[in-house]
């Protein structure tokens, strides 16, 4: 059973974004994390680089699977999580605590439109 | 009628069609609508046994003449040696697919790891593919590949001394793909790097292609190109003949981010062009990039070391409409006679190929200037086994003279430019005979 | 099989050598190349001997498995039997000796060659004429595209920037459409993967160039409906494109140009026998229909009322695509296999391919899931199991056949099932090796009860076991001195 976690915002496409302030922290679901097993590379953006809501701003890959990334927020990228560089496996080990990107948000009602963890939970176990 | 490739007796066919409960061969067929059956007489020759199709090979053999090579243009009559063919045509080898079953693929997985490695080796990068179909194919992957690993730019800049059938590649990619390119022109025989360095300001250039040894045959000097596309953001590919890389600049030495070109000539015979084997290498940053099939080490789990197709969640396969290229095979043969062809030579062999090919070329190239037919085109620019002049003599006559004795040679390059090649297989008295025969050849 | 552990490099031993060439006796040498255009660093090749050499090479031939050792049911690879004349006439001197520049009249052979299979292979596909550049399946595929391109280009219909795919396609097909600038539309199947022409009609507008098709489809069941197909895109100004990865089972029996098809290409290491060299050299010709013969690629040949042959292009040629004429000895060996079927015998090929096909099917249909249970053409798919209790795989199946000395089918593809084995017998192979195959399913059909644990650990008798391929893309290796 996947995990989800209260006071993040989720998206049908399986990101999690966590909003600290101006900033969001994003990252990819425990269950998108178990749906493509191990993990071995995760293809990162740039910081400054600029996205909207509902555009790819990277991919994650398995040995024979890759997925797009979709970010749920837009913003201007302030940082990218170098770990994941050398250590794609720590979003194996813990989804929500793996973020992809720190974003500066352009526009924070954007989370409005997204899932809390309730919904999301419902909305994985219809998908299942 | 019998056929050897087809083992199927009478009563076989008839106790199959039993199990599979249809009463003909016809009838499997059953579903597909009449008006498409092709009922008629197909237009093609009557079969023919093996000894006549032989005969039939030999009989359009004799309608080629085999000619002294004395031109390169982008292929080379190097000597390949005769353990190659001993080795390439092993069945295990020749007839497996490509090695998707690691477990039953070790010798196709290990042979591709050590092309990797040398190709890696003579270019100075990093890393390497298992192999692309030919040069210019190559040429054309690493500009998708540039256009894919930088952001926000529009175009890519060729340089106009690349290979003219090089160019037209690209250019195909480019024009259907989408993406914008420029030539530039040449300054002397070689790159215009000013030219070059005025249109990187426009920050848009997602590569630049530029050859290490040029179709004029000048070994160009690439200095300064990496950090002026650098500075844009852009990557410096270097196209190159492999054969003398051995012994130039590599193309990591000049600061290059991608190396490709077409390893014909390591061994493979000239075959009317093809098949070749395109290669393409890259910085290891760059890796995630690079199309086509790659393999890997690892072990097994009783920790053995063994190979595997690695990195495939870039390809098409799994990528489908997002893959930077549609790739999905290599020239793994041909990788194979280029592996062997560098086992056998190793470093002081490489050196004597090039040893002989520059001997004989500027031999053969001082001997010209005496006749008198000839004159300096690119004054004092360096060159290793191929080389243009300007003649006095009518270029195609000239060339299609010589053609008619035996040699092909002087191949027109526009203009009155001709382009001679030497290799080692060239001795002193074919090129002393064929500079008499040149002689000969009334304006 | 024996695991042999070396890499030539580990052979090397400074001052042995292996080539045999002359003394340089040249005045000049390379060493004269001016100091700052010379290789500084060393090349780092192996110094090994002759024997060496060929003792290595054959020690790693000895882990390889092909068509020559033994059954390849791979599904969409159409590993027939390669014929030993078409290695020989291949390697004729006289077209390994020449150069792709000759002047055309020395080069008679060779063009009568590539003109002759291109009539040949319009013979067989009832497509008007054909380029035989492109280097393999997925070089063809960008090629016809191109020409689709091009041929709406030039009639000034710019519009036309998406192609149809089929979601049972192979990846191939839309990543090819990508890299020519197309859009790609998905047009959903049925439940047997044939295209739901409904569907079909909700997609047809002004902006679509063509469809891109197999047919038989990827399941191994022919598209029945094709003629409405073809009618309903020529109906919206689209162009069919054929693509030839599974047109082994219709050789000699029916023709993409009568189906309505345009453009095509054909994977001569399929259809046509030549050996697939453990992933290339192969070879992708491109048909195409008398309207579109001018958008060919460049260069081409044709011949003259004399009987000569010269090589030509054309202005509204969609390009080059390769360096020179493509794989050329591949053609050869692909021409050697059509004198030998002649008129008579091409047409049993298909025929012959199909049964095998069916007959493996329905033997083995009781132990393995068969989700359309339907006369298949050249391959069929499978399910998994029929019995899903045992928790055994599609992979611990396909690893078990190595065990017992077959190459595995294809798996998990098509994406339509979760556990897909597409099994393709091609025709040159005999009743008793199906037999012993379908023995060797069942057997493994019956551990899967009995001893699940012995295929989840396959194989066990090949020179090398299951394979760490995550660290493999993790922390990639790729050449020797990163090892």
């Amino acid at each position: 059973m996947a995990k989800t976690i209260e006071g993040l915002y989720y998206s049908e496409s399986h990101e999690w974004v966590r909003i600290e302030g101006e900033y969001g922290y994003v990252g990819i679901t425990d269950y998108a994390q178990q749906a493509m097993g191990n993990i071995v590379y995760v293809d990162m953006p740039e910081e400054d680089d600029e996205f909207t809501a509902g555009e790819e701003f990277g991919a994650v890959e398995s040995v024979k699977a890759a997925s797009d990334l979709i970010s749920p927020v837009s913003g201007v990228v302030e940082e990218i999580n170098n770990d994941l560089e050398d250590k794609p496996e720590l979003i194996n080990q813990d989804a929500y605590s793996a973020w992809i990107m720190k974003i500066r948000l352009t526009n924070p009602e954007e989370k409005d439109s997204l899932m809390d963890a309730t919904a999301y939970a419902a909305f994985c176990e219809k998908e299942q | 009628m019998s056929f050897p490739y087809f083992p199927h007796t009478d009563t076989d066919i008839k106790g199959m069609l039993e199990r599979i409960g249809v009463k003909s061969l016809d009838e499997l067929y059953g579903e597909v609508p009449d008006e498409v059956i092709y009922k008629g007489d197909y237009d093609l020759p009557d079969a023919m046994p093996e000894m006549e199709i032989r005969r039939y090979f030999e009989n359009l053999d004799k309608q080629n003449r085999r000619l002294t090579v004395f031109c390169g243009c982008g292929a080379y009559d190097h000597y390949s040696p005769a353990v190659i063919p001993a080795i390439i045509s092993r069945g295990e080898f020749l007839t497996a697919y490509t090695p998707y079953q690691a477990e039953i693929s070790q010798g196709t997985l290990r042979y591709i790891f050590e092309f990797q490695t040398m190709i890696a080796g003579l270019t100075g990068m990093d890393c390497a593919n298992a192999s692309m179909y030919d040069g210019a194919t190559s040429a054309a992957e690493a500009m998708l590949m540039a256009m894919a690993a930088t952001k926000k730019k529009s175009r890519i800049l060729v340089s106009g001394t690349m290979p003219a059938n090089v160019i037209e590649t690209v250019s195909t990619y480019a024009k259907y793909h989408g993406f914008g390119m420029d030539v530039i022109p040449e300054d002397g025989g070689v790159t215009d790097k000013k030219s070059m360095a005025d249109e990187l300001l426009a920050g848009d250039v997602a590569g630049i292609l530029v050859p290490s040894v040029n179709r004029y045959g000048i070994i160009e000097d690439l200095s300064g190109l990496a950090d002026a596309v650098h500075v844009s953001k852009g990557l410096l590919a270097v196209y190159s003949d492999p054969s003398v890389l051995a012994v130039i600049r590599t193309p990591g030495e000049w600061g290059a981010d991608i190396a490709c070109g077409d390893a014909q000539p390591l061994g493979i015979p000239l075959n009317f062009g093809g098949p070749y084997v395109g290669f393409l290498a890259c910085r290891k940053e760059l890796v995630r990039k690079l199309p086509g099939r790659i393999v890997g080490a690892t072990t097994d789990i009783d920790g053995k070391r063994a190979f595997v197709l690695t990195l495939q969640a870039r390809e098409q396969h799994i990528r489908r409409e997002k893959a930077n290229s549609n790739i999905c095979s290599n020239q793994s043969l041909m990788a194979l006679y280029v592996t062997i062809y560098l086992s056998l030579m190793g470093k002081e062999g490489m050196r004597r190929v090039n040893d002989l090919s520059y001997g004989g070329a500027h031999y053969l190239h001082k001997r010209l200037l005496e006749t008198g037919k000839f004159s300096e085109a690119f004054e004092g620019k360096p060159f290793l086994k191929e080389f243009t002049l300007r003649t006095s003599l009518p270029a195609e006559k000239l060339h299609a003279a010589l053609a008619a004795k035996g040699y092909l040679a002087a191949m027109p390059m526009g203009d009155d430019l001709v382009s001679f090649c030497v290799t080692e297989k060239r001795t002193r008295e074919e090129i002393d005979k064929l500079v008499e025969l040149i002689k000969t050849v009334e304006p | 099989m024996k695991y042999y552990d070396k890499l030539i490099f580990e052979l090397s031993q400074n001052g042995r050598c292996g080539y045999s060439l002359p003394e340089c006796g040249w005045d000049e040498t390379a060493t004269d190349i001016s100091a700052c255009l010379r290789r500084e660093s060393d090349t780092r090749l192996p110094e090994v001997s002759e024997p060496d050499v060929v003792r290595h090479y054959t020690n790693l031939s000895n882990m390889n498995f092909g068509v020559d050792t033994g059954f390849y049911p791979l599904g969409s690879c159409t590993m027939k039997y390669n014929p030993k004349i078409n290695e020989e006439v291949a390697s004729m001197p006289g077209f390994a000796c020449l150069h792709p520049l000759q002047p055309e009249s020395t080069a008679q052979g060779a063009l009568q060659l590539y003109h002759d299979l291109s009539k040949a292979l319009s013979a067989i596909t009832g497509m008007a004429e054909f380029s035989l550049n492109p280097f393999a399946g997925a070089h063809g595929e960008l090629t016809g595209l191109m020409i689709m391109r091009q041929y709406h280009l030039q009639r000034g219909d710019v519009g036309r920037t998406r192609v149809i795919v089929p979601d049972s396609a192979h990846g191939t097909n839309p990543a090819s459409a990508a890299v020519c600038g197309l859009e790609v539309v998905v047009v959903k199947s049925k439940p047997d993967g044939t295209i739901d022409t409904e569907e079909l009609a909700s997609l047809l507008d002004e902006t679509i160039a063509g469809i891109m098709m197999t047919n038989p489809n990827t399941l191994g069941l022919f598209e029945t409906e094709i003629l409405k197909i073809a009618e309903m895109v020529h109906g919206c100004g689209g162009l069919l494109y054929y693509d030839g990865a599974n047109f082994n089972p219709l050789l000699g029996k029916v023709r993409p140009g009568d189906m309505g098809f345009d453009i095509l290409h054909l994977n001569l290491h399929k259809t046509f026998s030549t050996p697939h060299g453990g992933g290339g050299p192969g070879s992708g010709p491109v048909g195409v229909a008398s309207r579109l013969a001018e958008y060919l690629p460049y260069p081409r040949v044709e011949r003259d009322d004399d009987g000569c042959y010269h090589i030509v292009g054309s202005d509204k040629s969609a390009g080059r695509v390769s360096g020179f004429m493509g794989n050329f000895t591949v053609l050869m060996k692909a021409y050697a296999y059509i004198l030998s079927l002649g008129k008579q015998n091409i047409k049993k090929a298909g025929a012959l391919a199909t049964l095998n096909a069916n007959y493996i099917k329905e033997s083995l249909k009781d132990c393995y899931k068969l989700p359309v249970d339907k006369l298949c053409k050249h391959e069929f798919v499978f399910d998994g199991l029929a019995d899903k209790s045992t928790g055994v795989t599609t992979l611990d199946i396909a690893k078990r056949l190595l065990d017992y000395g077959f190459h595995a089918p294809t798996i998990y593809f098509p994406l339509l099932f979760h556990q897909s084995i597409m099994i393709e017998p091609t025709e040159t192979e005999s009743k008793e090796t199906l037999d012993a195959f379908v023995s060797v399913m069942r057997k493994i059909a019956e551990e899967a009860k009995t001893e699940p644990e012995v295929l989840r650990d396959a194989p066990h008798n090949t020179p090398v076991r299951r394979l760490d391929e995550t660290t493999a893309a993790k922390h990639p290796i790729l050449t020797y001195f990163e090892l």
